[in-house]
């Protein structure tokens, strides 16, 4: 079964295409990066696989089912989180809100333990009673992902991940991300290609239209159509290696 | 100072601030950390109207307001999903809209017109027991419902977009906070007015958040210090003949700059 199934998606806002004839399927242990300039329909794409917007035409399948049906299976970054620096709430309720179960129903003692284990994962443990303002921004980003994944997950959908982490700290996300790949399917949503191309298996190009699907390598030799969609990709040159070494 | 106590209006003024601080205490720390105070003072203002449209139709001016205060609350949080108004533009809108209302309506209705001034400010001085009873099952349905909805409200809170992705009617949650603040608005209107009503959802619950990250102790701390301030303002009022619930404010103002300058984070 395929994690997630975009038929002839398509969506306008004020009368303009945000996305158009969205065709995409993600399979069930794929790491995939969807890329493409700001403004091209990445977030809002994301967003109609959790069921949080409806497109206005096609068709959304999560493992199977209607997006909101599928809640369970999906963990969600999201791009950016605006709450005030003083909200009274901690690491640990922060991430055991991951875990709601529904109206009136309480977190029982398996939710407090997938809480404290998914915090060992992401190395925030020590500080799960500290206030979530007094985190720098990689801590910050690491409950964020905790609070995620803590549902544990069968896709987890990442938006910008990258834009808040230092440069020092991506190699600690790429090996929390290769760790998670063995249980989810994971797609990360980002304007820099260089970020994140060597540890993603596949790619999708995206600006309001899909302008490529597949693998990396095929990505660097279907150029010409990407030529329309990230130009910074071509023009801006490749600090970071794209292909793995072959 | 004992006579202050003696005197029944005062005593009864003495529990009103008890049962008011306590609403407002519980309601109001939701309204600072959701950063609602704009649309909560909308909401109050716009209880006015509900209040006139009580006198113009002839029954008890708080039971018209309290289902006229719910359904703007209830309209203003969903409006945003439906029309493309900002959320701030409707609450200048409902703000000015409700009250202008409450005064027509007034204004319309045959014979004694009430004092428009007591509705700014209340009239806790001049509260019944009858008064008292609604307000204290006021706080009993305020407690009963934050109980019950207490995760869905901080989860909300926080971040309503996580939430609505997490399986919680995030929408709903929403309203449902609006409509407790309409009705605590509503209950309190006479005791206490439409402005004074601010302050008191916002300043305790304000002073209480510099002091603590746990909501629970931000609570019990708002509606302390709501009943601390009330109880003073009320004090200071009677010693030098001033308008009580003016005075209550001008308490709960000072206090929250003693204490914000008193904290040295805050510099």
């Amino acid at each position: 079964m395929k994690a997630v199934e975009l038929n002839n998606i398509s969506l306008k806002y004020n009368e303009q295409y945000v996305l158009k004839d969205i065709n995409l399927s993600i399979e069930e242990k794929d790491f995939m990066a969807i890329i493409g300039p700001n403004g091209g329909g990445k977030s809002t794409l994301l967003k109609i696989i959790l069921g949080i917007l409806t497109p206005d035409t096609g068709e959304v399948k999560v493992f199977g089912r209607k997006p909101k049906q599928a809640k369970d299976l999906v963990g969600y970054l999201p791009q950016n989180i605006s709450f005030d620096p003083d909200f009274p709430i901690n690491v640990y309720e922060t991430v055991l809100t991951g875990r709601y179960h529904g109206l009136f129903k309480g977190y029982n003692q398996k939710d407090k333990q997938a809480v404290l284990n998914t915090l060992k994962d992401v190395e925030m443990h020590d500080l799960k009673d500290q206030q979530i303002s007094r985190l720098s921004g990689g801590q910050m980003q690491r409950v964020f992902i905790a609070r995620a994944i803590v549902r544990g997950p069968k896709l987890l959908l990442m938006d910008e991940p990258m834009a808040s982490i230092d440069p020092e700290m991506q190699n600690s996300f790429y090996k929390l991300m290769s760790q998670l790949k063995n249980q989810m399917a994971i797609v990360l949503v980002s304007h820099d290609v260089g970020a994140v191309s060597t540890h993603v298996d596949k790619i999708a190009c995206l600006n309001r239209k899909l302008y490529y699907h597949g693998s990396v390598e095929n990505a660097a030799n279907g150029l010409e159509e990407i030529y329309h969609c990230p130009i910074d990709l071509i023009s801006h040159g490749i600090p970071h290696r794209v292909l793995r070494e072959h | 100072m004992l006579e202050f106590f003696q005197y029944q209006f005062m005593q009864r003024a003495l529990i009103a601030a008890v049962f008011v601080s306590f609403a407002c205490g519980v309601v109001g720390s939701y309204v600072v950390i959701k950063r609602i105070v704009a649309l909560s003072g909308a909401i109050s203002h716009a209880a006015f109207g509900g209040v006139g449209l009580g006198y113009f139709l002839g029954v008890n001016p708080v039971l018209a307001a309290i289902p006229f205060s719910i359904i703007s609350a209830i309209a203003i949080g969903g409006v945003k999903q439906k029309v493309k108004i900002s959320e701030d533009t409707a609450i200048g809108i409902l703000w000015s809209v409700g009250m202008a209302l409450g005064v027509i309506f007034i204004n319309l209705t045959p014979g004694y017109a009430p004092d428009l001034f007591s509705y700014l400010f209340g009239s806790i001085l001049t509260v019944s027991n009858s008064d008292l009873y609604i307000m204290l099952i006021l706080d009993l349905i305020i407690i009963v419902t934050v109980y019950l909805f207490r995760r869905e409200f901080l989860s909300v809170s926080f971040d309503e977009e996580f939430s609505k992705v997490a399986g919680l009617p995030a929408s709903l949650i929403y309203m449902l906070l609006l409509a407790l603040v309409a009705l605590s608005v509503v209950v309190l209107i006479k005791a206490v007015g439409v402005i004074l009503i601010i302050a008191l959802l916002t300043i305790p619950a304000a002073i209480a958040k510099q002091y603590t990250y746990r909501l629970g102790i931000m609570m019990l701390l708002s509606v302390g210090l709501g009943m601390l301030f009330t109880s003073v303002g009320l004090y200071i009022s009677y010693l030098f003949n001033l308008a009580s619930g003016a005075t209550i404010v001008l308490v709960l103002g000072l206090a929250f700059l003693l204490s914000t300058l008193l904290k040295k984070d805050n510099w």
